[in-house]
């Protein structure tokens, strides 16, 4: 074997590979050519700024991890370094891994930087976040990439109760970045069988209070934002359309259609469940994919008030909001992280008593007032009406009173 | 005999099975000997046309019977039949 010093290697290096100037990278990315292109310097080196376009490998994790992000070997792969001297050196790395188009990157992120085009400065994990969401961060599906959008996304919860318990919990853990809490409700003492973000010394308070305790102490790093009042018509576009997406956990027909609507009004995906005894049903509506229903697809209309057992006397499982409210937490992680097939279009239905999961399709009616083809209903109705119950009525003093909203 | 799953709230009338044989050639057919067996079952999933009530959606296998014929969707031994209402943690059918 020849010995060869490090400029004798560098040369070497460059003769044997492809080398792009920054001008005709610029040339190939901004005719819209498909190209990998990774950064492998360092990360204190990549979050004082990268390639708009580029994915983050250390030079001691590039053979390890390049599959991941191009496994097609005939694919053009650009990488590059600070000055085009490491990548030179790595991308015969990778053309020993059968990469037949590598290209290094000369005078590297400086190169780039210094012929006037622009660059990214990522927003980054601090320290104490990398450990906190180093179990996420190493899910490849995830990343800091995907950990970082799940801290900048907001999520409004319909409820702090059953499902909005769990739900919250995981999401907060999970460091979505703001939660909304729409309930009105103060915490009761049949309230802790099952709703988990309360406890015995929270009894009285309003619950989006005790909630923003409870994710406080779990994860600082929530934006807790109380919507401390009915979800109504009147209020409901209003506090809905700053959210990315909506968990529902009402136990009313009205306020399903409600939210329902008022999320396909303003294009927000809908994780919908409920539960009763021991069965719980999930599913998601997402007005931005053509081919998902509707609640209203699913359930034109609501049953008839008097035909249906009230919640306190049907009762549930204090568990099984803990199963589907922990499920709707999964589906806005997937959704928000852009991973993995969202529950669209179908319907999971779980019987705890038989332990049995099983999905159902469920598909858009064309026929849909909302989201149909021709559409009747365009703005938010009197749901109590729709619902066949009194609508809410307003006080000689002005204030307006709600039917009494129970959350599972 | 097709499996027909029961949602919770009918359970009342089938005795607590959350699983009941029935025979018949099509869903309208399999629903009237369901209703002989539990009788008024089908008052809680008929209207007064005899249609399903609009809160309440039939499954064939993973299919709504919407997309498929109806009540007059065929049904053979193998396949399970899934009631599924609308529920709202608590109102329910």
């Amino acid at each position: 074997m020849s010995r060869l010093n490090r400029d004798q290697l560098v040369a070497l290096a460059k003769s044997q590979i492809i080398e792009w100037s920054p001008q005709e990278l610029k040339q190939h990315l901004d005719a819209g050519e498909k190209l990998t292109v990774v950064d492998i310097r360092e990360r204190d080196e990549f979050v004082q700024g990268h390639l708009p376009s580029s994915t983050f490998i250390p030079r001691g994790h590039l053979e390890l991890q390049i599959e991941q992000h191009q496994q097609d070997r005939e694919a053009p792969v650009v990488i590059y370094c600070a000055g085009g001297v490491r990548s030179a050196l790595a991308a015969r790395n990778l053309q020993e891994m059968g990469y037949e188009n590598v290209i290094s990157l000369i005078g590297g992120f400086n190169g780039w930087k210094n012929a006037g085009y622009d660059f990214k400065i990522p927003t980054v994990l601090t320290e104490d976040q990398r450990i906190r969401y180093s179990r996420h961060t190493i899910l490849s599906e995830l990343g800091e990439a995907g950990q970082i959008k799940l801290l900048e996304s907001k999520v409004l919860l319909i409820g702090a109760g059953g499902l909005g318990s769990p739900a919250a919990i995981y999401l907060a853990a999970a460091g979505v970045g703001t939660l909304g809490i729409v309930d009105f409700d103060t915490v009761d003492v049949s309230n802790l069988q099952r709703q988990i973000l309360h406890g015995n010394k929270d009894v009285g308070r309003p619950k989006v209070e005790s909630a923003r305790d409870r994710i406080h102490d779990m994860n600082p790093d929530v934006k807790v934002i109380g919507h401390m009042e009915p979800i109504t018509s009147a209020n409901a576009l209003d506090i809905i359309k700053d959210y990315d997406i909506v968990l529902n956990g009402s136990d009313n027909f009205p306020t399903r259609y409600l939210v329902n609507d008022a999320c396909q009004f303003l294009g927000k995906p809908l994780v919908d469940a409920s539960i009763f005894m021991f069965e719980g049903q999930v599913t998601v509506y997402d007005p931005n994919d053509a081919n998902s229903p509707c609640y209203r697809c699913l359930y034109p209309d609501p049953p008839p008030p008097g035909e249906v057992p009230s919640c306190a006397e049907g009762g549930v499982l204090g568990v099984l909001p803990g199963i589907v409210g922990s499920l709707q937490a999964v589906e806005a992680i997937k959704m928000l992280a852009g991973i993995g097939e969202p529950l669209i279009g179908r319907l999971l239905m779980i019987d705890t008593l038989d332990m049995s999961f099983r999905t159902l399709k469920v598909r858009k009616n064309p026929e849909c007032p909302v989201c149909g083809e021709h559409p009747t209903v365009t703005e938010l109705i009197d749901y109590e009406q729709f619902c066949g119950l009194p609508s809410s009525v307003a006080h000689p003093n002005g204030q307006t009173t709600e039917r009494e909203l129970v959350l599972a | 005999m097709a499996t027909l799953f029961v949602p919770t709230p009918l359970r009342r009338l089938t005795g607590g099975a959350s699983k009941v044989e029935v025979q018949g050639d099509n869903i309208g057919a399999l629903l009237q000997a369901l209703d002989q067996q539990y009788p008024g079952v089908n008052e809680r999933l008929l209207d007064g046309d005899g249609n399903v009530k609009r809160f309440i959606n039939i499954f064939v296998n993973d299919d709504e019977i919407g997309s498929l014929q109806g009540l007059n969707t065929p049904v053979s031994d193998s396949d399970k039949v899934s009631i599924v209402p609308a529920m709202a943690g608590g109102a329910i059918v």
